[in-house]
């Protein structure tokens, strides 16, 4: 691999990593909101996959992309409210019920998803931002969507609020110990139902960058499992929002390896480079377990995490 | 919560604990199955469907006759095992994703070992065991793998299955692609076929393979481990208290290894009989979503083994029917979908009612 | 056994009429009363039926069949490639008495199609793939099949004229023959027209796999691809991602012209219609269906997609002729050829429907790629 070649796959790995990493972001987002809180949702590939077809649908029919999005993070929020509602019930366990809203999220949208295939709904734009680049590729790389930024925002904002805000607070001592949280008279079912709800929203939206930017189709093979894959990275970002930006960019980066490696020639092998997300993310998790710092982050009524 | 208190025995109405949770057990999933079944009505009505029709072809297509409850049996066939893959760990408190990795690996070591056995001439009755010893073995290993990392790395057990899975799936298409591809498998890219003489074939009398035996003979079998044995006994206290058991000094890291080893090689078998039965040589087929569908039933079985069976046969059931429901109502094939994620849903909800149906629990007052 | 049931039974009894492509006019004669006898058709799809490719492709043409009297066509889709299709054909045949089954994905064949063929001899099977051989599988299965390669050598020699950077990008699912002789006829053809032409191809691995294709066509064009074409069951975010990055593009299986209003040039399309129609006749004829049919231009079963805002008038040219040369059967691979190695794997002039073509395995000189 000369210069120029490692030059094309770095470029190809950055493109990569902000063009794939945003429904990550928004799930992953949106999870640990949810585990934050002491509940976990599973499901959130069942909102990914509804969100991508509610935007595309909406989008459709309305003209409008932005209403497209908003309509996929309500269809999220209705699933992460029911999951929530669900959750309360004694005896109920998060888990089964998430798998059980993956397999209706996506049973829906699969149904009601049939006309949406052909027509051609209106896109997101993207952001020029390598304008000042005279290479094509670069200037092609750095064409971003909005959304990634909102991801990012959403990421920082997250951050300083679960660390700095009341809300945060409860939030967070609710998914530690719910004992405490109720002697502090705080309604741990209502806080972990917004929280998942808030959280399905979230999912909700990384659908609609699927189906309307990247790729920016509707078809049912659209996710194919990149929500579940989302979930299991919260625990890899050890509940961090910081940490769920950095995951998402390594996955979409990675993700982008296996083709420009074929472009540059390098192409023996291929269906390991295809799987470098997976084999890098094992390593790592492989890698950072055990560390000191890592038990100590994960929140303490998780039922996952126990 | 004050319902919560009321789980005490209803002795005082003549009813023993015993009885009331076998009640329990048998009102509340049909209760839940009536619930989607008026749920999905709705749902059709509102489409301008019948619910007559479809719940009729649901019944013609799943049971209605000697072809249908074969199809359905040999639909659930993978499912009971990939089940039960789900079921076991998930008694000790892991949640495995990675029954879809475990069957893909196992099928096609099975497929691989056959080549040498198949070409060196070695009888089927030699060959098959080891070829469904060598799925098992695999299977056990790369989920054991999970429960490994789990216990000794402290690495999340649904990450790194879910993550095995993919790998998984990259090993075997490499292998299918590259060193193994039969060459005659032009367009397919396949191992060598096995041939007919190592083809398991169907139950005598039925259209439906084997592994719908093992798999209800293991059911069984791991019912009873789990249920009747200190191994058992260990691995529920494990998964009740992770620090209890340890305290208690019951080999923790053994019985998680185990669970997992137990739960692989249910999925490697599973790998072995599409191999072996369904497509006699191995390839991206493998990769069906069995093992996803399993969690599915485990759920519903609620990680009991021997309930895992007729979960899987429900599965089955709808999925035989699905193709008739598409053919005579015109209706997508996502609509076994919905159904099933109504069913899903009503189901998990309905576990809030165990202990806490007004007429089976004693009244305050008769309490003593 | 009534004589009604065994004059369908005589009806759909198989017979061989192997071999020439499209000889459907056969002519064994049938009664009337045995021509009206139902027929339902029972068609299996692996994919949705609209998913602008390879299903599409199908179940756009069985509408044909649908218009025939007497004929009842029943469907399934998104029937993966395990047992499960097996059942459905099963369940066909049993629940809907459905005595003819189009079963439309490659993997189907071996060994699904042929073991319930062999379970149900009265019933006839006819499966999208030249896979039927008359030594060994059932007769009443049977094989039908379009040389897609043609159309898209016809894209090539239409991207050869396009491009301007000499470099044709090709998204590939699998190193399979039928792919390899996709990516080989492009390169053939655009080398025809423009002799700097190369090829460039990514395999993604997967038949479907929405988010990877799309990398694919990006990294082909940070690579200096300016024309994309593609081999995968749904070209549309192929398509789609070549032309929001303003690169010309060559369709696949369906049309995906309307997805790409600048930069289409034309695309490779099946038209298993006439097929089909064969069958619709046959069927209402009550005759025998035949067990191989195989073509490509020069009997009417390929299409190259109208030519969009992409294709010059040079290219369209080029193109119409390259069509009335593969019409007259005229050979696209003309050796001696060499793959990307440096062996010569083609010695001479190879008919375009010879069989050797079908065990593809190499990829010629001119397409950078590998298929390991």
């Amino acid at each position: 691999m000369n210069h120029s070649e490692l030059f094309i796959v770095l470029i190809a790995m950055i493109g990569g990593a902000i063009r794939v990493s945003t429904p990550f972001m928004f799930v992953a987002l949106g999870e640990t909101l949810t585990e934050k809180s002491g509940r976990i949702n599973l499901g959130l590939e069942g909102n990914l996959v509804l969100g991508a077809m509610v935007a595309y649908a909406g989008s459709y029919t309305t003209g409008s992309a932005w209403l497209g999005v908003l309509m996929a993070g309500c269809s999220g929020l209705v699933l992460g409210a029911m999951h929530g509602y669900i959750c309360k019930l004694p005896k109920v366990n998060d888990i089964a019920v998430g798998i059980a809203f993956m397999s209706f999220g996506t049973g829906l949208a699969f149904f009601f998803g049939k006309p949406y295939i052909q027509p051609l709904a209106p896109k997101l734009q993207a952001i020029p931002l390598g304008f000042w680049s005279s290479d094509p590729n670069i200037a092609q790389a750095l064409q971003v969507n909005p959304l990634f930024f909102v991801g990012i925002a959403l990421a920082i904002f997250m951050w300083w609020a679960l660390a700095n805000t009341r809300w945060g607070l409860i939030v967070r001592m609710t998914g530690d110990s719910a004992a405490s949280a109720r002697a502090m008279g705080v309604s741990v079912d209502l806080v972990r139902l917004l929280a998942t709800a808030v959280g399905g929203f979230m999912a909700g939206v990384g659908g609609a960058f699927l189906s309307l930017y990247y790729p920016g189709s509707w078809n049912e093979g659209l996710s194919s499992g990149q929500g579940l894959m989302a979930v299991a990275l919260v625990i890899f970002a050890r509940w961090d929002p910081i940490k769920c930006v950095y995951a998402a960019l390594l996955f979409g980066a990675a993700g982008a390896l296996g083709p420009s490696l074929q472009s540059i020639g390098i192409s023996q092998g291929y269906y390991f480079f295809n799987a470098a997300p997976y084999i890098l993310t094992l390593f790592i998790m492989i890698a950072s377990a055990r560390s000191k710092s890592a038990a100590r982050e994960v929140p303490g009524e998780l039922s996952l995490a126990k | 919560m004050s319902v919560m208190a009321s789980s005490a025995p209803a002795a005082s109405r003549g009813l023993n604990p015993r009885a009331v949770r076998m009640i329990e057990a048998i009102l509340i999933p049909i209760g839940a199955l009536v619930v989607s079944a008026l749920l999905f009505s709705i749902f059709l009505i509102l489409l301008g469907k019948s619910p007559a029709q479809f719940f009729n072809l649901i019944w013609v297509g799943g049971f209605g006759s000697a072809f249908s409850i074969q199809n359905t049996l040999q639909r659930s066939a993978p499912l009971i095992l990939t089940g039960l893959a789900f079921a076991i760990p998930a008694r000790i408190g892991l949640t495995l994703l990675g029954a879809e990795g475990a069957l893909v690996l196992g099928g096609f070591t099975a497929a691989a070992i056959a080549i040498p056995l198949v070409t060196g001439g070695w009888p089927a009755f030699i060959g098959l065991p080891i070829m469904a010893a060598t799925a098992m073995a695999t299977g056990a290993a790369w989920i054991g793998i999970a429960g490994w990392l789990r216990h000794y790395r402290g690495v999340n057990e649904t990450i790194s299955s879910l993550l095995l899975g993919y790998i998984a799936i990259a090993i075997m298409n490499f292998f299918v692609e590259g060193a193994l591809r039969d060459p005659g498998s032009a367009n397919k890219p396949s191992t060598m076929p096995i041939g007919d003489a190592y083809r398991v074939g169907p139950i005598p009398g039925t259209s439906v393979h084997w592994g719908l035996a093992a798999g209800i003979i293991l059911a069984v079998l791991l019912y009873i481990l789990m249920t009747r044995t200190t191994f058992g006994f260990a691995a529920r206290m494990t998964g009740g208290n992770v620090r209890a058991a340890q305290a208690q000094g019951l080999p923790v890291g053994f019985l998680v290894v185990a669970c997992c080893a137990i739960a692989g090689a249910c999925a490697g078998l599973a790998g072995f009989y599409e191999v072996a039965a369904v497509h006699g040589q191995a390839n991206a087929s493998l990769v069906a979503g069995y093992g996803f569908t399993g969690i599915l039933v485990a759920f519903l079985a609620r990680q009991n083994p021997l309930a895992v069976v007729p979960v899987a046969i429900m599965f089955g059931a709808l999925a035989a029917a699905g193709g008739l429901v598409q053919r005579r109502m015109g209706m997508p094939d996502a609509t076994v979908l919905v159904l099933q994620g109504i069913i899903f849903v009503v189901l998990l909800v309905s576990e809030t009612f165990y202990g806490r149906i007004p007429f089976l629990q004693p009244k305050t007052g008769e309490r003593t | 056994m009534n004589k009604m049931t065994v004059s369908r039974r005589s009806i759909l009894k198989t017979g061989l009429k192997a071999g020439a492509a499209g000889l459907a006019a056969s002519a064994l004669p049938f009664g009337l009363a045995r021509a009206q006898s139902p027929i339902t058709l029972g068609a299996v799809y692996v994919g949705p039926r609209d998913d602008f490719g390879w299903n599409q492709a199908h179940a756009v043409a069985m509408d044909i069949l649908k218009q025939v009297p007497g004929v009842t066509v029943i469907e399934e889709e998104n029937v993966p490639e395990t047992d499960a299709v097996a059942q459905s054909m099963e369940s066909m045949i049993n629940l809907d008495g459905a005595n003819l089954i189009l079963a439309t994905s490659f993997g189907y064949y071996k060994p699904f199609v042929v073991e319930t063929a062999k379970k149900y001899p009265d019933v006839q099977f006819r499966h999208a793939a030249p896979l039927w051989n008359a030594d060994t599988d059932p007769k009443n299965a049977g094989s039908y099949f379009c040389y897609l390669n043609q159309a898209h050598y016809v894209d090539g020699v239409a991207a050869g004229l396009c491009t301007k950077s000499n470099k044709i990008g090709f998204v590939a699912a699998k190193p399979i023959p039928s792919v390899l002789s996709n990516i080989n006829s492009v390169l053939l053809g655009a080398k025809s027209t423009n002799p700097d032409a190369t090829v460039q191809v990514i395999f993604t691995g997967e038949w479907s796999l929405p988010v990877r294709e799309a990398e694919a066509a990006n990294a082909l064009i940070d690579a200096g691809c300016d024309v994309i074409t593609c081999h995968v069951d749904s070209p549309k975010v192929v398509i789609q991602t070549a032309e929001s990055r303003g690169a010309k593009s060559c369709g696949h299986n369906a049309s995906q012209a309307p997805l790409a209003p600048n930069g289409f040039i034309t695309g490779a399309e099946y038209k298993w219609e006439t097929i089909y129609k064969i069958y619709a006749d046959d069927l209402a004829k009550g005759e025998e269906l035949p067990n191989f049919i195989a073509g490509g231009y020069h009997n009417d079963m390929l299409r190259n997609t109208a030519y969009g805002a992409g294709a010059t008038p040079e290219a369209m040219k080029a193109a119409d002729a390259a069509i009335e040369g593969l019409k007259a059967k005229k050979p696209i691979y003309v050796g001696p050829l060499k793959d990307n190695k440096g062996n010569v794997v083609i010695e001479g002039t190879m008919d375009n429907y010879d069989p050797v073509l079908d065990g593809m395995n190499y990829l010629l000189e001119g397409v950078q790629g590998s298929i390991t």
